[in-house]
């Protein structure tokens, strides 16, 4: 177990090894899914309405490819930029999350990020480490393991 | 005009496809395509090889691959496969290319050999209760062993290796299989404790550390061989011939041949890697007999020397030639073997299965008083552990596989390998394809494979009632035939069910 300064365990996050992406984007797919209300992948991309939201993205093509998610930051400037409190870093996990009731869709987090990670729609949509799962549904489903789920600093 | 139609059609369920574009992205063929008219996916079926590679990533099970049920007027000689070579021929004007093994309904000698188990009079055994030995020892052994009075060993022995069970995966060269490939079967030799061959395209640098289980090819070509290759393998093997070739070489097309395929084999980048059809030091035994000592002068007498031929017609005559020559081993490759490309004719029509082969070699050495000077691998479409478990009955000493360890890395037997596409990345040098074998998962499950056909060897010698690989070795007893005729039954040395 890695622990940070202060003797905290380091938060786990989804690392993308970009020598094994395979650009299928597949974890696109599945994060999807994983956050439609039927958790079927069919139902999610051809029925559900409102359309559930991909919070990964597959940057590239297939000479060179990693997949992109929120970094979950120390010192997250969407938070700090949120103008309703809706955008909060749980202060045990350290998983950033967007609060559907409180968010009023003013997009400030998006122009603010600095990776570019959260998506636009009736809200703002991003990566929530898929809570209460063993694992997320990207790293669960990449064909090629190319993304892991570790402590940070115990990435390759 | 194609005057040919295509092999196969795309089925796709369009109430599951949620046109994702996996498929398009993951087919280097370019069969699938999103329409960005109708934002629909749509197939163009005149590139598609069947190689699974779609069917397999589909993340809603949209979609299956057929084949095209487009039919020529019937016709028992003029079938449909042997019109459409002619018409890609009148196209091409050139030889027709294949890959992996003959697909030819040739007889297939293990369907027609059963095995014995015990019945009262001797009792089976459970391999998980009691011990069961698979250890193998390749090599030549002694004549005799002769010991000084007070019980010293005074016999010299000559080299062998140790393998974990009589399984060994076969030569397949960087360049005509991808790095990665190479390097999944590596690191599972070592895991199994047993061996991979380099094939004639040389060591590269980071399978070095799997060299303790890897066998050095010496081929006619010589690519890759220098002082450190010789001495970084086990074994070193001189490659005479190749069962899905006989009586030809290679040839690894200059597009394939990268920075690092150059670097392992020595030549210059993008050049064609030919191999010659003979070793063009070797015209006899004679010949054979200087390159093996050469060898064994070159790595100081401590590795066994293996020889492989592929399976011919005159094979027992060759093989007693290549004991007398000094071979301590002897691979002999049916014509079943793969390949990564080879001349379709010679595929199909050159050579000999390996059961007959296997059978007729390990009777002539036994005649001739030699057998014990060698040990005998077989290789050319060992499918599985009852394949082994029946060519260890028959003679052999052990068996590589390679095609089944390329279907345990995603390969579907789809025959395009000369087309340097492969869309699981075994049969390719395209760095975007070569990605898709993840050493770490692959290597898991070549090695999966060696454990579950070690278990079922295991499991099949017990219900014969035997508990070492060694009391099975060219016991024929333990065989049947069905199917055969006196003749092929003579020949496998067995006799028929029921007798």
């Amino acid at each position: 177990m890695i622990r940070n300064r202060k003797g905290e365990q380091n938060m786990k996050k989804v690392y993308a090894i970009e020598k094994l992406c395979l650009n299928c984007r597949l974890c696109e797919v599945y994060c999807k899914t994983a956050h439609s209300k039927s958790k079927d992948v069919v139902k999610a991309y051809k029925f559900e309405q409102p359309a559930p939201v991909a919070r990964i993205f597959v940057e590239g093509d297939n000479r060179r490819s990693f997949a992109l998610q929120c970094r979950h930051c120390a010192k997250p400037k969407c938070v700090e930029a949120c103008i309703t409190g809706a955008m909060q870093k749980d202060p045990v996990t350290g998983v950033v999350s967007n609060d559907p009731e409180r968010c009023v869709g003013c997009m400030t987090c998006l122009a603010v990020c600095p990776f570019g990670v959260l998506r636009e729609g009736a809200i703002a949509y991003k990566c929530d480490l898929c809570q209460g799962e063993e694992e997320p549904a990207c790293v669960k489903n990449c064909p090629n393991h190319a993304l892991i789920y570790v402590e940070e600093g115990t990435q390759k | 005009m194609r005057y040919y139609s295509s092999d196969y059609i795309v089925l796709r369920n369009e109430e599951r496809c949620i046109a994702c574009g996996v498929c398009e992205r993951q087919c280097a063929n370019g069969v699938h395509r999103k329409d960005p008219d109708t934002g629909k996916m749509t197939a163009d079926e005149s590139k598609c090889v069947d190689c699974q590679r779609c069917v397999c990533m589909c993340p809603t099970r949209a979609l299956a691959i057929r084949k095209n049920p487009n039919e020529f007027r019937d016709n028992a000689n003029w079938s449909m496969q042997a019109i459409e070579e002619v018409e890609k021929q009148a196209e091409s004007g050139g030889v027709l290319l294949s890959s992996m093994g003959n697909p030819q309904p040739y007889p297939i000698y293990w369907d027609h050999i059963l095995l014995n188990a015990s019945q009262v009079t001797n009792p089976s055994i459970d391999p998980l209760r009691e011990p069961m030995e698979t250890k193998t020892f390749l090599g030549s052994k002694p004549d005799r062993l002769e010991y000084s009075k007070t019980g010293k060993l005074l016999t010299n022995i000559p080299p062998t290796v140790e393998l974990n069970s009589p399984i060994m995966f076969s030569a397949m060269s960087f360049g005509s299989i991808s790095l990665n490939a190479q390097k999944s079967i590596a690191m599972a030799a070592k895991e199994c404790n047993t061996f991979f061959n380099t094939g004639e395209g040389g060591l590269h640098k980071e399978l070095e550390p799997y060299a303790d289980h890897c066998i050095v090819q010496v081929a006619s070509g010589r690519f890759g061989v220098h002082k450190g290759y010789l001495d970084r393998g086990k074994i070193v093997e001189i490659k005479i011939g190749q069962g899905a070739k006989p009586g030809i070489g290679g040839h690894l097309p200059g597009e394939k041949v990268n920075y690092e395929v150059s670097q392992t084999r020595m030549i210059p980048e993008g050049t064609d890697a030919i191999s010659p059809a003979p070793h063009h030091d070797i015209y006899s035994i004679e010949d054979l007999r200087q390159l093996i000592y050469s060898l064994k002068e070159a790595t100081h007498y401590r590795k066994p020397i293996s020889v492989k031929i592929a399976a011919v017609h005159n094979i027992a005559a060759i093989a007693s030639g290549a004991v007398r020559a000094g071979a301590d081993i002897i691979a002999i490759d049916g014509f079943r073997g793969g390949t990564g490309s080879t001349p379709t004719r010679f595929r199909d029509t050159v050579g000999i299965p390996v059961e007959l082969a296997l059978a007729s070699v390990d009777q002539r050495l036994r005649d001739e008083g030699i057998r014990q000077q060698v040990s005998l691998v077989v290789a050319g479409s060992v499918r599985n552990s009852a394949d082994v478990v029946k060519a260890i009955a028959l003679g052999a000493d052990a068996v590589y596989i390679a095609s089944a360890a390329l279907i345990a890395m995603g390969c579907h037997m789809c025959r395009t390998c000369y087309t340097g596409n492969c869309n699981w990345g075994i049969a390719t040098q395209k760095e975007e394809l070569t990605r898709r074998l993840n050493p770490e998962i692959m290597s898991e499950r070549v090695a999966n494979v060696f454990r579950a056909w070690d278990h079922e060897i295991k499991e099949l010698m017990g219900g014969m009632g035997i508990n070492a690989i060694d009391s099975l070795r060219g016991n024929r007893l333990m065989l049947r035939g069905i199917g055969l005729t006196q003749k092929e039954l003579d020949i496998l040395g067995i006799r028929y069910a029921g007798e």
